[in-house]
Order: C-alpha cells, then structure tokens, then sequence
C-alpha cells in the first residue's frame, strides 16, 4: 500500500513538472494599427487579413516566394472553362465547436459578394455550388485567371454561429460598415487562434486554439497580446527595452539599430506596393508628348532616392509589377540621365521648361514628402519649375479625387497580387461606368493597352497570361505612362529566439499560427 | 455668489455652443471619412452611396441643426472607428488622462514649491543657478522630445522603466481604472508623468521664485524680521502664504492647458487616453469623435477657470465675488 502511494506520488510530481515544462509561449506584438473590426468584410486592409489569418483560415494562402498553398481546401481541379472544384480538409472545426462543411464556404462567398470592400474582388464570380459536405464548385461568368488569387481571399465563417438574431433582434450576419454589429464584436473561425479579450486601439488578446487542424505547424505560441503602437520611436524602444517581442514595421531611421542591437533581429523583405507619380495630360499640355514624359522619367534618379532617401530600403522599380508577378519584365530598367532627358526637352520644343503643381501626402508612404522634394528638386535640372504641396492623407485623398495637380504621388498595392491590378486602377483609360482607371490622375489612355489587360483577364493559361501582362507593362514603359520610383521593402524587427523570419512575406500578414518560439 | 454662479454656468454654455460651431465647421477641412473607412479599391459609387447612409450629403446647416439636437438630448454622435457613442469613448478614455495630469500635478506641485522657495532666499548659490538654468532648457524642449528622450535613456539603456502603456491598472468603479494601486501601474505612470510635468515645471519654478522674491522685500517681512520671527517661519507660513495667490490663478488655468498638452505625451507613451485618442481621430477623420473631443475638452477649461475663481475668493476673502457676477 505504502509503496503504491509513493508511486503516486511520483505519477503526480511528474504531472506536475511536465505542465511546468510546457508553460505558456506568451508574445507581445506591436504594430502600428490594429484591425478595424473583427468583422473579416468589412474593410479590405491589411490590419483585417491580419487578423483574419490568425482567428479564420483562407482556403488556400500565398507561400513566401508568391506560391499557393492549400489550407483549408485540400486540393482543386478546373472542371471546365468556368468551374474550380475544391476539396474541402476533412475534420476542422470552428471555435465555436460547428464543423466546417461546404455550407459554410457558400455561406460565406455570399457575404463576400455583399460587402462594399471586397465585392469588386469578386465581381467575376458567379456562384459557389455545394456538391457534397466537403466539395464545392466555384464558378465564374467567363474563364478567370485568378481564381486562386481570389480564394486566399474566401476565410470561411461559421455560418450557424453567424444566423439568427441578437437580443435586440438584429441579424448576426449583418455587415455595419459605421456601426455595430455583431459580426463586428464577435467570431468564431477555424484559424489557430480566437480572440478573448479587445479594446480597440489599445490592444487585442489572443489565446491559441485547442483544436486547431494543423497540428503538423510547429508554431507553439500559446498567447499573443497586440498592441498598436503607431509612434515609430515608441514601437522601435518597445522592441530593444524588451517590452514586446515583434514589432511591424520598423521604420528606416531604424533599421541599423533594430540589426546591431543586442538581443534583437531585423526581418526584411522586398514589398510589393509601387510607388509613382502620375502626369496629368488634361492639365498640361506638354505632358501629352511622350517625350516630356520619358524625359521626366529620365531626370528622376530612382536610385539616389532608395539610397539616400530610403537608406537602401526599396527596390527600385521601372514598371508597376514587382519581380515575382506574371507581368513583371526584368529587361525593364530604371531611366537615369539628365543629359538624355534635356535631349528629350529640348526635341519636344520645351528646352526652356515649363511650371508645373505637385502634391503629395506627408504621412500615407515611407518618406513620402522628402521623395517628393527630391522629385522636384530633380526636375528644376530639366527646366521644370515645380510648385510642390504636401498634406496629410486624409486632405490627399479627396484632394487626389479632384485631380488638383498637375503631377501626383500614389502608390499602389495590388489586391489580386496581380499584374493587370495595376493597369486597371492606374493607367486605364479612366471610365466613370467600369470603374477602371479610379486612380488614373494622369488620364493616361491607350486602348491598345487596355485590349491586352482585357485579354489578359480572360486568358486561363499561365504562360500566354504572362506574355500579354509582360506586354503590357513594356507598353508603359515606352510610353513612359507614369513616374515609377520604388517598391517599398517590409521590415519586422524581432527579439532573439522569436523565429519570425519563417512567418513573414511580401504580402505583410505574418502566419502567427505557425510561429515558433524557443 | 449663486448670481456668479448662474452667470459663470451661461458663459459656459455660449462657449460651449460656440466650440461645437468652430468644430462643426473645420470638420468639412479635415478630410474625407469614407477614405479611412473602406479600402482603396471600393468604386465612387459605393462611396457615394455610403455617404448618403452617413448623412454626409446633407448641407451643413441640415447637419448641424441634426446634431445640436442630438447633443442637448447628451448625444455627441457615433464614432467611425470605435462604433461607440462618441461620448462613452471620450467618457472611457478620461481616466487615463486625468491620472497622467494627476502625477503630473503632484510632481509639480511637489517639487516647484521646494525649488522655488530655495532659488528666491539663495539666488546666488550654485545649485539656483543650476536649477534656474535647467528649468530655460526644460521650458524650450518639446515635449515630445523629452518623452523620446527619457524613453531611450530610461527604458532602453537603462531598463528601469517601461516604455509605453499604463500596466497593470485596477478597477475602481464604472469607467475608471487606476494606475495608482500596483507597483505596476506605479512604473507605468512615472515617465508619463515626468515628461508632462516638464513643460510646467520650470513655469512654476520661476513664478512662485518671482513672488517670493517680491514678497521678501515686503515691509511686513523685514518686520517679522526685526522681531526676531525664525526664518523658516517667515519663509514657509508668512511669505509662502502670499505667494501661492496668483499661483493658485495661474495653475488653475495651466491645469486646463495641461490636459492639451496630454495629446503629445499620450502619444509618445501610447497611453490610452484621450490626448492620443484625439490625434488618432484627427488621422482617421473620425469627425464625431473630434467635435466631441472638442466640447469635452472646452467643458474641462471651463469648468477649472469656474473652479479656480471660486477658490481665489476663499483663499482671499477681500476678493468680492459677489461683485465679479454682476
């Protein structure tokens, strides 16, 4: 009997020391928002695909070198020129303990359809098809190209938890773009984590999963505390006191710090947000010449301004696609040479140079107001007086709306990872019906580009797709259509032993659920 | 005093009638909401259509008649971002803010006196020199720049302090969590504290040393003197006495004033409160919360001036307040 309690006892005493082992992985996370709603619909930003990576789970996910990667759905074919059938993972359930069937994904599709953000994303679809429990058929009006584009965009939600009514008699499903909802204060998802506590602005709790599908991940973080700390000194001292433990993004005054400081790490990665200005032809004449344009082109130094402006931290750019997307053509390169552009000037009839108005944000890119002074300054080389103003973002935009300036700063990150994005919201001929060209402030038109972004977009095949994007873009660059200047590189920074470089990607939403900590 | 008071409550409520004016004007200046509300794809149209929704369509006059009435029935609005009445959020946020004035109040009010009182009777000793010289430069230091500084120097060298947040902070009642009550909350507020209190520190340093100065020369003071009265006596009951008069004015006032300065500290320390909500708002054109911001904020000022004339007269009962109401 004595002997049986002693082994007891050890049995205990080594419970006890196994759970002490296995203590909670606790990481604190600043960024420098924090997600808008816990609604998934209703903003399409990067805060809300934040989010929707770590408490949903898409269907599929980009992989870091831009591949797909099954998540949700296990596997797909195309049954036919306007069907994707996709196999749905057997045995994943919500945090709310409901299964996930292809009721769901339908359930969800029709939300997606609805919401103001992301309808235009899937404007080609048509309708999602139940099959069986775990097999659906997406279906589009016209073969589309991007439907595994989209599909990291389909984050099913649990569509029991999700119907009925609240206490006060308001649909759960409902969508509140200004208001609240109870869609906007509760969830329940698949993904790896579930929210348990959120003040907004001040800080999110998340605790892990128990019953989380992917138990093949080695992401052993149990707890993770965000905070959004939007004042660049303060994320980047949090980070070296020791106060948090992953901090996005660092700022490039930074950089160095965050990578020689002891006990931390810089992460970075080539991003994949373009930035440009647009000359407008309806205001100025000259800039109706293609010659004036490449010879602006040819006066801004892309590179002086990622060296000296951006201390290395952007890829400069020669056309809108960043290496890695179908369109991108790597024989497109930088225009630098103010002998050439005063050539180009002076061929135009306009060696005397001309006055132009520029404007810019101050606090919407990195550096956003000292690239365009030194865009300016760049230019007074070629006779181009240049009236800049800067403002903050939200007098921009109406201001953009307006087309106020001769020459505008925009940049632009495609929502499809896609190629024709870009055309469609940047240089298409602008058309008040389509929607296309809604950013074009240069009223560049060519129809022969807009053909090929169509056939593009209609094009199945990956390698003739690519052809024509490839095109495309070349067409641009002779053309000079815009002013490209750079992608801005992603940095994280984060403490020793937090092995978030495996995580991270161009895209800016780090994989939480897989993040491993010693 | 109850004429002082009535009039004082209708000067309040025209200042309060005209801010909400001022804000509700500059609103239209300050961007456009729909930008921070939906991505950067959504099409014209869909924006149209939920401006219409948000009765930002409306002419300003339609607007404001709309929310002047929603106001007197205590509804300053919705907030775009928090999807709360505007109120409720400004009402959550408060506490954070007046325990930062709070700490700073204290280490003003703790050390100035001190300070101020040895820099008049010593003014020639090399330390009121050091303490005069000091309090020039923390007079012409931004403060956000002291906060940037203390942060470096105090949480990332040193490690001694927390760089951002309140910590842990327990709950007193209805909206109000303290800081004051752990250790935590203690180390979470001192950094905060210190970098407000810097601005209005030398301020007061300097004030009550020149009234002390002043109050020195008195004829009553050399007489108290002549009597044979022990210095500290004189200096610490007679003198201050006199002295903390207009300094009683003058930091009433400050007190309001502090509470704006809190949107630069709040920030710098990602403290949650209202300061920080304010120039977050500000960013995300989140217009309700801003005109509420503003009442609220002009509700504080008023309400410490009120405060602080009604103490003058106790603290000086030859001031006839009476008299100041009619």
């Amino acid at each position: 009997m004595k002997h049986f309690a002693s082994t007891l006892a050890v049995a205990t005493l080594t419970a006890t020391l196994s759970t002490a082992a296995m203590a909670e992985v606790t990481i604190k996370v600043a960024y420098d928002a924090d997600p808008v709603s816990l609604d998934p619909h209703e903003q399409l930003s990067g805060g809300t695909l934040q989010l929707s990576h770590m408490v949903f789970d898409p269907l599929v996910r980009w992989t870091k070198d831009l591949q797909f990667a099954p998540r949700l759905a296990e596997s797909w074919e195309q049954i036919d020129e306007t069907t994707m059938r996709f196999k749905l993972r057997d045995g994943v359930t919500f945090h709310s303990g409901n299964a996930l069937t292809s009721a769901d994904v339908d359930w969800t599709f029709d939300r997606l359809k609805a919401s103001p953000d992301f309808k235009g994303i899937f404007a080609p679809f048509t309708d999602v098809e139940v099959v069986d429990e775990l097999t659906f058929d997406l279906k589009t009006s016209e073969p589309y190209p991007l439907i595994l584009h989209t599909a990291t965009y389909i984050f099913p939600m649990d569509s029991q938890f999700y119907s009925g009514t609240t206490e006060d008699g308001k649909e759960k499903a409902e969508l509140v773009k200004h208001g609240d909802s109870f869609a906007s204060r509760n969830l329940s998802g698949t993904g790896p984590f579930t929210v348990t506590e959120r003040e907004q602005g001040v800080k999110v709790v998340f605790d892990r999963f128990d019953s989380y599908w992917d138990t093949a991940s080695e992401g052993n973080v149990d707890k993770i505390i965000l905070t959004p700390i939007k004042e660049d000194p303060t994320r980047v001292a949090a980070l070296l006191a020791g106060d948090v433990d992953f901090i996005a993004p660092v700022p490039p005054t930074d950089l160095k710090r965050v990578e020689e400081h002891d006990g931390t790490t810089l992460i970075t990665e080539p991003g994949t947000r373009i930035i440009t200005f647009q000359l407008n032809q309806n205001r100025v004449e000259a800039f109706k010449d293609a010659r004036v344009r490449k010879a602006i082109d040819y006066a801004v130094n892309n590179a002086g301004i990622v060296d000296r402006i951006m201390r290395g931290f952007g890829t400069v750019g020669a056309q809108a696609s960043p290496a890695g997307y179908l369109g991108y053509d790597e024989s497109l390169t930088p225009r630098f040479d103010v002998e050439k552009a005063k050539a180009l000037m002076a061929e135009a009839g306009y060696a005397d140079g001309f006055s132009v108005t520029m404007m810019a944000p101050n606090n919407r890119y990195v550096n956003d107001d000292k690239i365009a002074q030194a865009v300016a300054s760049m230019l007074a080389k070629i006779n181009i007086k240049v009236d800049l103003q800067t403002m903050p973002k939200a007098q921009y935009w109406p201001t953009f709306d307006e087309r106020a300036a001769d020459m505008m700063m925009i940049g632009w990150h495609a929502d499809t990872e896609d190629s024709a994005n870009f055309h469609q919201f940047l240089t298409h001929c602008p058309d008040e019906t389509t929607g296309n060209g809604q950013y074009n402030s240069g009223n560049y038109c060519n129809p022969e580009a807009d053909a090929l972004m169509a056939e593009a977009n209609a094009t199945t095949d990956q390698t003739k797709r690519g052809e024509l994007l490839r095109k495309l873009e070349g067409i641009l660059y002779a053309d000079a259509a815009f002013i490209p200047l750079h992608w801005q590189n992603l940095a994280w920074g984060a403490r020793d032993g937090v092995h978030a470089e495996k995580i991270v990607n161009a895209l800016n939403f780090p994989y939480f659920g897989d993040l491993k900590v010693d | 005093m109850l004429a002082y008071l009535v009039k004082r409550v209708f000067q309040a409520i025209a200042v309060m009638f005209a801010i909400s004016l001022i804000g509700f004007a500059i609103q239209d200046n300050l961007g456009d909401p729909l930008r921070e509300l939906v991505g950067q794809s959504v099409s014209e149209e869909v924006r149209q259509q939920l401006r219409d929704e948000l009765g930002l369509n409306d002419s300003f006059v339609t607007q404001y008649v709309r929310f002047l009435g929603n106001a007197l029935q205590g509804d300053l609005g919705t907030s775009y971002f928090f999807k709360e009445p505007a109120l409720d959020v400004i009402l959550k946020k408060l506490p954070a803010t007046l325990e930062l004035v709070m700490g700073a109040t204290l280490i003003i009010v703790g050390l100035s006196v001190p300070l101020g009182v040895y820099t008049a009777i010593k003014p020639n000793t090399i330390l009121s020199r050091l303490i005069m010289g000091i309090s020039i430069v923390g007079i012409s230091v931004p403060v956000f720049l002291t906060a940037i500084l203390m942060i470096f120097v105090f949480s990332v060298e040193l490690g001694w302090f927390p760089s951002y947040g309140r910590g842990d902070v327990v709950h007193v009642f209805g909206y109000w969590d303290t800081n004051f009550a752990t250790a935590d909350g203690w180390v979470h507020i001192l950094l905060p504290s210190v970098a407000l209190a810097s601005i209005m520190l030398p301020l007061f340093v300097r004030l009550i040393r020149a009234e002390m100065m002043e109050v020195l020369q008195s004829e009553y003071v050399k007489y108290a003197r002549a009597k044979g009265i022990r210095p500290y006596r004189i200096y610490f009951i007679h003198a201050l006495k006199n002295t903390l008069l207009p300094v009683i004015t003058v930091g009433g006032v400050q007190i309001g004033t502090m509470v704006a300065y809190t949107i630069l500290t709040e920030t710098v320390f990602q403290w949650p409160g209202m300061g920080f909500m304010f120039l977050e708002a500000v960013n995300r054109v989140d217009t309700p919360l801003i005109v509420a911001y503003l009442i609220i904020v002009g509700f504080i000022f008023v309400v410490t001036n009120t405060i602080v004339d009604l103490i003058y007269g106790l603290v000086n009962p030859t001031v006839n307040i009476a008299r100041m109401g009619a």
